[in-house]
């Protein structure tokens, strides 16, 4: 789960990180009243779950509070990566001497939490990685002990070399990781960290991603989700307990199993066509799993034929039949459907399909050809 | 001969009398599989089914049994301290079916195991079968048949459907396991290629990776410096878009890394077979068997 800039920094500063004040906007009018309470100058910042916002002209430095209520009329609804900007952080615009790059990521190479520190901040540090490696300290930690103190101290001498510097860097470190363990991350970032020319080291941008499997243990930060800023389709899906992607495809697929899902996409396209969704139904489903997928597939306008793809293991296939059938009698499909289905319970499925009036078949490649084949209007 | 599991397993099921747990002790029971105890706090002195003892903790049960694999069913919360328990208990296999295990959970189970010199699978794994002898998990026995082919993936149903082709097309595996789709997990890749490779009994292995990680890169470096039997690979999600998980937590391409592209680069680099659809490891595989 992705959370907003100015939730991440809220996190950070419970933990004892120092970064500059800050609050939420909704209007351009609160964006001046913010500014001006504050009484200097203010950056105004997009808050959506994209990478980019200053490119996109998302970001915006404003001398004045009538600046900042202009800048924020401009800001507020624009589209960034798709997704329409409808909060604006207003916070302090710190003075910047120099800017580093502070994050921690699960490595699935040492299966251990990773810090990344660079004295190149400021920018995208996958592009640092792949231009000057040597730029980047790497350093794992075992969760059993935390970060020690020595290599806390490590990283902050390898971004300055004032040990006064290190020390505040260091300190961080540990808020910053404090933070990661306890919020359930897969990834935490500081960028930038700046020294001020008056050496205050600053959190100037923070951003948390939350491993989903987390949320069900922190009632708190599953509080965060912003479902706002996401898809409606995929928020539908996820109350259902399925697993969507919605894609700008014409096939509508509807699998059990994200393997085999993936699997089905690229057999999709590998015929000449192009997926709509990605669509896991989940191991144990039952009936209603199925009429609600239908209904969030057959939301998509795009939609011009809907593939089912199960292979029957806990999944029983007596259950996405009767789905199917519940799900089309309340409303009637008004595009073609192509169903494989084979596994548990596959000689009763295809009873129950047949009675009432599909057909299906037991093969993968076949169903998906057809399924393509109808996409395009074809028989 | 196999590879992890055979006649000679002897299973503690951790979550016996939960709703999943209860319904695959049935079916791996039904395969053949030596299902010696199960464990669920405050049910020890009952019994499963009338007749597998069930204990209060894996300690007990091994104890008691001689149990040296378990298999994990209960929920996420309780997951990894399932795993520790197994691993403490002195079971040497370890196979974690549940999802949703939270990855900085993993982080303290994985050192745990590896101290121990445990073998974990998973978690979020269907688990492994050995045709004709055993099954550890939920894989469906009926569309498996013994013979020549090692089976590895990081899937499960894409596992049953590449399984399900080789068996209709009359081509049986040794054992077929499934690893898992979360970006920690306890067995990897080359640790079953590695044990394929010493199996008398494989002749050839299919392997099914996914967008996410570099573990197939890692795996295809290995088969070049170390296999002398030929891999057939296919990677599932090479249409996704990046920066989406593709509902298994590791399948995530982010940044330039984990695309399809290439891990099927490193499959041609190191002379594997690639299969472009589920269906071509059937004469893929044919082929390599003559």
């Amino acid at each position: 789960m992705n959370i907003h800039e100015y939730q991440a920094k809220e996190i950070l500063r419970g933990y004892g990180v120092p970064i500059p004040p800050g609050e939420v906007a909704t209007t351009p009018a609160e964006a001046e009243s913010i500014a001006k309470k504050y009484g200097t100058a203010v950056m105004v910042k997009a808050q959506v779950h994209a990478g980019g916002r200053g490119k996109a002209g998302g970001v915006k430095f404003c001398k004045t509070p009538a600046d900042a209520k202009e800048k924020a009329t401009a800001i507020l609804g624009m589209k960034i990566k798709d997704l329409t900007v409808e909060k604006v952080l207003v916070t302090v615009a710190a003075d910047i001497g120099s800017e580093a790059y502070v994050g921690i990521i699960v490595d699935r190479a040492t299966k251990k939490p990773v810090f990344m520190v660079s004295a190149a901040g400021g920018i995208d540090i996958e592009q640092v990685a792949a231009e000057t490696p040597e730029k980047i300290l790497y350093v794992p930690v075992d969760v059993r002990y935390g970060l020690p103190a020595y290599d806390a101290m490590r990283m902050g001498f390898f971004l300055f070399s004032d040990v006064k510097l290190a020390r505040a860097a260091a300190k961080i470190m540990q808020q910053l990781y404090a933070a990661f363990m306890a919020s359930g991350c897969s990834l935490a970032e500081i960028n930038p960290l700046v020294v001020t020319p008056t050496g205050e080291v600053l959190a100037v941008d923070g951003k948390m991603v939350i491993d989903d499997n987390e949320l069900d243990r922190l009632p708190a930060v599953a509080a965060l989700r912003d479902e706002s800023s996401e898809e409606p389709s995929e928020v539908d899906a996820r109350n259902a307990n399925l697993t969507f992607i919605k894609l700008d495809g014409d096939v509508g697929c509807v699998v059990n199993g994200a393997g085999l899902a993936m699997a089905t996409m690229d057999l999709v396209k590998y015929y000449g066509g192009e997926p709509a969704n990605f669509l896991d139904i989940g191991g144990s489903s039952n009936p209603e799993k199925v009429v609600n997928a239908l209904r969030i597939i057959t939301a998509d306008k795009n939609v011009k034929a809907i593939l089912f793809n199960i292979f029957g293991g806990i999944t029983r296939t007596d259950d996405v039949a009767n789905g199917i059938v519940t799900a089309t009698k309340a409303n009637p499909l008004k595009v073609p459907i192509v169903i494989r289905l084979t596994g548990t319970n596959e000689e009763i499925a295809m009873k129950i399909l047949t009675e009432n009036g599909f057909s299906a078949s037991s093969d993968m490649d076949e169903a998906v050809q057809k399924a393509v084949a109808l996409a395009k209007g074809g028989k | 001969m196999s590879v992890f599991i055979d006649k000679n397993t002897k299973l503690v099921v951790q979550g016996i009398t939960g709703r999943d747990g209860s319904f695959h002790t049935k079916q791996m029971m039904e395969y053949g599989t030596q299902v010696v105890a199960g464990v669920t706090p405050g049910k020890g002195g009952q019994k499963f089914e009338g007749t597998v003892p069930i204990f209060n903790t894996v300690m007990d049960a091994v104890q008691a049994t001689g149990a040296n694999t378990s298999v994990i069913y209960v929920p996420p919360p309780f997951a990894a301290d399932a795993i520790m328990e197994a691993a403490a208990a002195g079971v040497q296999l370890v196979v974690c079916i549940t999802e949703g295990v939270p990855v900085l959970d993993m982080t303290k189970v994985y050192p745990f195991v590896k101290e121990r010199g445990v073998r974990l699978i998973g978690p979020n794994c269907p688990g492994l079968i050995t045709p004709g002898e055993a099954k550890v998990g939920i894989i469906p026995g009926r569309i498996c048949t013994p013979g020549p082919v090692g089976v590895v993936s990081r899937s499960g149903t894409l596992t049953y459907e590449v399984v399900y082709q080789l068996t209709r097309a009359g081509i049986g595996q040794t054992t077929c396991v499934g690893i898992g789709g979360d970006p920690i997990n306890g067995t990897n890749f080359i640790d079953c290629l590695e044990a394929f490779e010493k199996d008398p009994n494989t002749k050839a292995v299919a392997m099914m990776g996914e967008i996410g990680g570099t573990d197939e890169q890692e795996a295809a470096e290995y088969i070049k410096k170390h296999m002398k039997k030929p891999v057939v690979g296919f990677i599932a999600g090479q249409t996704a878009p990046p920066g989406r998980r593709m509902g298994h937590a590791g399948a995530i391409i982010s940044g330039s890394s984990g695309t399809a592209a290439e891990k099927l680069e490193a499959f041609a680099a190191a002379g594997m077979g690639i299969a472009q659809r589920p269906m071509d490891f059937v004469e893929l595989i044919k082929a390599r068997l003559k």
